[in-house]
């Protein structure tokens, strides 16, 4: 207890330094993303912490709660709904038909039967599927394409899709588990690679639904509007008497100039302070179920089972099932930081997923948080998040001093200092290897401190 | 003293004591069997003298010189060849290269060595080119034997040889298990099917929680009225 | 007869003759992680990586010597390369190996955590292939592009359509067949070879034979850091060379592996052949190859493809699920492991 607070305190303290020396904005929002990346950080620990799962697609559950943020938040586009609404969802009806007889039939039958009936079956369906659904989806992409040319969303407070990204999340990973778990521990990690690659892929080129790259913009917002906000008299008058003496100073067209700049200013960093106070809740309350639930009942039986699998599962608890609990759990905590992302945001940019970004870094937060450890992952999280954000300078930095001998059109040292951002890149990985090797129970470890190296595998 | 001599062991996996100062030893041309109840320490004694099993007291030698310390792999470079009770064969491998990765370490023509192994176990020449996981209970343990045999060693352990296997395939394995000693082999076993296996024993231990309970002759132990009544069933 | 002949070219060409190359080198890279898998049990996260790196090494070492005026005639001179890509490969590989995974074979840890160390080894090599040569596309094939270009198949044949086989695909083919002829007689003639199949089979009997882990682990290192950076250098003359498609190609890498069965060499070909004949063939637009064979048949506007080439990588995915559904240990009997 007392190493968390001394290493929250370190934290804080260099919060602190930022909103001092770089400023109060770039803390706020370095903060937000801690925030975010704590609960994707407590959604991957989860698995990895509670059952040994080894989940290489957090990308992929963070990309699904980022388009639930959007077909829950984006005012609907009523005029390509009209184009092409009925031919989507008639098609993919008949996608769903085929499948679940497929299904039926693949359950129902033996033999090679259970094979050669289902397969074709499928089949069939998709092409029935691609008649209806080609045509609805050139019609909704071809409607005001520069603007639009997907169908927005439901129009509803975006806060809604919170929760549902959470069940999207978990439905996804409920698909995966069934597959793959069970297996050989490496199925699993290949298995959610796999998914979060081709879910990418989706967000990227379904334009239909997500706009794809051209970004899906204006997203409601939980928080009071910025721009809104600075017409605000009662915030022009609080910025002036907190910057009187600066103000006084200055000639009445320059300070003008002046205020509109602090008020600008102030207003970013108050709808910064909202989400981070939104974030943090959340947060507060997802930890805070955490760690009841591992005093729970079923938090026992979950590490009875991570310690000793066989045993458990020789007392006929049914591990996959256990296995596959978690696994939706830690998915849909995951899908909720992706919608927050996305929320955070106010727009959907399929770009930006990236798996470096939204999956090993997030991998790098638990395990040098502390693997099994809830308040260590979140640690790790604002920790890891921290140095990401800050290591860029400091990349440019070490570039600019080791190469300080080389002449300033010397073409190694422009290219290194063109590709000085992949410095953090290699830092990361040392950080992980150093960790895992040297420290392998993370900075706040899970209470009792046995030898974790083989606990926190669920062997 | 003994051609292979483990004196007063005392050790066990994990910081649980299972060996508590049994002594056991074979010679050259004799075959040794270990039996006892379960949790005996019986398979355990064997691996301690392989040196897989590390002791906190006693001792291992062979020929008289100590073996302490020293790994498996380098005992069995001495002379020493172990036949685990399972997994003690090369699956995917062919019979014959399992018995090539028997004569691994040695440098000389091995053709002599591979003939002798399929003189012993005959089915294993017509087997020579089925892979591992292929054949038969019986012939696994064949095959594991032959294996072993093929680093010319002088101490041979196998570990509950039978287990496993139908009974007139072991009782056949058995007495090929006795043919080898006439070579000069020390042969020892820890065997579960304890009279068939004292049948053929020229000494036999009986361990009980780590400890030398009864040691005498196979005929002797099968004749002790005690040995009988505890461990054999009457 | 014609419209046949034009559309199974056409079919020839542009399914075959690619799919066949890229399967190759996807064999190649499955071949590797089938080695790692099998001697050192886990599955190797940092493969696509690594190939990356054998890659890059190889390609600076082709500019050195394309600048140094060397030519290898209609051959690319990344060949002539190739030998310091693979030495500089095979360097890391011990390295790594020496600096993290040693430790936790040591721990005897589980497979999960040698899996975590080795995307710690993927993030410094992605990090060191974009310092080194940044993250954007490089071609470096130069020599003869086509071995038979299009127009001297028309003109040989008098079709409509051609073939154009080019030196890129054909090389593959050949170092391909070569490497894995290679592979296989030196696991089945020599000693080393013998002891790798021993361990990878039955690891503590083959310690029981005195098999030495330490030669055994680090000829493994060589030859699956060999098998990777040619199966890099290939796929890059081939297509072009892009840091984050190495990492990419991780995903039909291991659905090779796992159609043909974890650690078996001869799976791993054929998985890479299925993975890379299946992506190939659902990607390809059909239109112009059913006109020749049914001509005037009416099909609207559209091209005839079954998955559009943006979800490539979904055809992998679900070869895999399948897999892990019906034949989770491989469509060759693989051995169980934990």
């Amino acid at each position: 207890m007392k190493r968390a607070v001394q290493l929250y305190g370190v934290l804080t303290i260099l919060f602190l330094l930022v909103g001092f020396f770089q400023s109060w904005s770039v803390a706020l929002a370095t903060l937000n993303l801690c925030l975010i990346s704590a609960i994707m950080a407590l959604g991957v620990n989860i698995q990895w912490g509670y059952a040994g799962l080894f989940n290489a697609g957090i990308m992929g559950f963070a990309a699904i709660g980022g388009v639930v943020a959007l077909l829950v938040g984006h005012a609907p586009v009523w005029g390509a709904i009209e184009q092409g609404g009925a031919g989507i969802a008639l098609s993919f009806v008949v996608l769903a038909i085929g499948v679940v007889a497929a299904a039926i039939l693949f359950r129902c039958l033996k033999g090679v039967l259970k094979y050669t009936l289902p397969a074709p079956m499928l089949v069939v369906s998709f092409v029935l599927f691609r008649q209806f659904f080609v045509p609805a989806r050139q019609a909704i992409e071809a409607y005001d394409p520069a603007a639009s040319g997907f169908m927005g969303g439901l129009g509803l407070p975006i806060l809604f899709s919170w929760p549902l990204a959470g069940l999207a999340g978990a439905g996804v990973a409920f698909l995966i588990g069934k597959v793959a778990l069970g297996l050989r521990s490496d199925y699993l990690a290949i298995a959610t690679l796999g998914i979060s690659e081709i879910i990418v892929a989706m967000v990227k080129n379904e334009n239909w639904l997500t706009r794809g790259v051209k970004n899906a913009t204006g997203l409601p917002q939980p928080v009071p509007d910025g721009r809104l906000l600075q017409q605000q008299t009662w915030l022009i008058d609080l910025v002036t008497w907190m910057n009187r003496s600066y103000l006084e100073a200055l000639s009445a067209t320059e300070q003008t100039a002046a205020l509109r700049l602090l008020v600008a200013e102030a207003s970013s960093i108050i709808v910064k302070l909202a989400f981070a106070g939104l974030f943090a809740a959340v947060l507060a309350g997802l930890l805070a179920l955490c760690v009841f639930a591992l005093k729970s009942p079923w938090g026992r039986m979950i590490r009875a089972i991570r310690d000793n699998e066989i045993a458990a599962g020789a007392m006929g608890k049914d591990v996959a099932w256990r296995h596959l609990q978690i696994l939706m759990l830690g998915s849909a905590v995951v899908g909720i930081a992706g919608a927050m992302l996305v929320t955070l945001d106010g727009q959907l940019t399929p770009a930006a997923y990236i798996p470096l970004r939204y999956t090993f870094l997030i991998w790098v937060m638990v395990i040098v948080g502390g693997s099994g450890s809830n308040v260590g992952s979140v640690f790790g999280a604002f920790l890891i998040w921290f140095v990401w954000v800050q290591s860029e300078p400091i990349g440019y930095w070490l570039v600019k001093m080791t190469t300080f001998w080389m002449n300033d059109t010397s073409p190694i040292r422009t290219h290194l200092l063109e590709q000085a951002q992949y410095f953090r890149v290699l830092m990361m990985g040392t950080i992980l290897l150093l960790v895992l090797r040297f420290h392998p129970q993370g900075f706040l470890p899970e209470r009792p401190r046995r030898n974790r190296q083989s606990r926190s595998v669920g062997e | 003293m003994s051609y292979l001599n483990g004196s007063k062991m005392c050790g066990g996996y994990n910081g649980v004591q299972i060996l508590n100062g049994c002594s056991i030893s074979v010679d050259r041309g004799q075959v040794v069997v270990i039996v006892g109840p379960n949790g005996a320490g019986k398979s355990t004694a064997m691996k301690a003298l392989l040196g897989i099993v590390p002791l906190t007291t006693g001792d291992v030698a062979l020929d008289g010189k100590s073996l302490g310390g020293m790994d498996p792999q380098s005992r069995v470079n001495r002379g020493i060849a172990f036949v685990p009770q399972t997994d003690n064969i090369f699956p995917t491998m062919t019979v014959l290269e399992n018995l090539k990765m028997g004569a691994y370490l040695r440098r000389d023509d091995i053709g002599a060595s591979i003939e002798e192994v399929f003189e012993t176990f005959p089915i294993l020449r017509t087997k020579r080119g089925d892979l591992g996981r292929t054949l038969s209970g019986g012939q696994r343990q064949q095959l594991a034997v032959g294996r072993a045999l093929m680093s010319q060693p002088t101490v041979l352990m196998l570990d509950e040889p039978t287990a496993g296997v139908s009974p007139n395939v072991a009782a056949d394995l058995l007495r090929q298990i006795v043919a080898l000693k006439e070579r000069g082999l020390a042969v020892l076993m820890v065997e579960q099917n304890a009279r068939q296996a004292l049948e053929i024993a020229d000494v036999g231990y009986v361990l009980v929680l780590g400890e030398n309970r009864f040691t005498g002759s196979g005929q002797d132990l099968l004749a002790d009225h005690e040995v009988r009544r505890s461990f054999l069933g009457g | 007869m014609d419209n046949l002949l034009n559309g199974l070219v056409l079919f020839l060409n542009f399914v075959v003759v690619p799919a066949t190359s890229y399967g190759a080198q996807l064999a190649l890279g499955a071949l590797g992680v089938n080695l790692i898998f099998g001697v050192l049990r886990f599955s190797n996260f940092a493969h696509g990586d690594t190939m990356a790196f054998g890659t890059m090494l190889t390609i600076l070492g082709t500019w050195a010597l394309q600048s140094a005026g060397f030519s290898l005639g209609f051959l690319p001179t990344a060949l002539a390369a190739l030998p310091l890509g693979i030495a500089g490969t095979i360097l890391f590989c011990l390295a790594a190996d020496r600096l993290v995974y040693a430790h936790y074979r040591r721990q005897k840890a589980a497979p999960v955590v040698f899996m975590m160390a080795s995307m710690g080894v993927m993030f410094i090599l992605n990090g060191v292939v974009r310092i080194v040569i940044g993250p954007n596309e490089r071609n470096f094939a130069d020599g003869e592009r086509f071995l038979v270009t299009a127009q001297q198949f028309k003109d040989a044949t008098g079709l409509l359509e051609g073939v154009t086989i080019r030196t890129s695909q054909a090389l593959t083919l050949a170092v391909a067949v070569l490497a894995v002829l290679a592979l296989f007689l030196f696991l089945q003639r020599t000693r080393t070879g013998a002891a790798m199949r021993a361990f990878s089979d039955n690891e503590t009997l083959a310690l029981l034979c005195g098999v030495s882990p330490k030669v055994v682990i680090r000829t493994t290192w060589i030859i699956a850091a060999t098998l990777m950076t040619v199966a890099g250098v290939l796929y890059g003359l081939d297509k072009s060379f892009r840091p984050f498609t190495y990492f990419q190609i991780l995903l039909p890498i291991f659905a090779a592996a796992i159609v043909g069965g974890f650690g078996r060499p001869v799976g791993a070909i054929i998985g890479g052949f299925i993975v890379a004949f299946s992506e190939i063939a659902l990607t390809y637009a059909y239109r112009k190859v059913v006109l020749y064979f049914l001509p005037g048949s009416d099909m609207g506007d559209s091209l005839l493809q079954l998955v559009p080439t943006d979800y490539k990588f979904s055809i992998s995915f679900v070869i895999l699920v399948v897999i892990l559904i019906i034949a989770p240990t491989g469509i060759l009997k693989a051995k169980s492991s934990s």
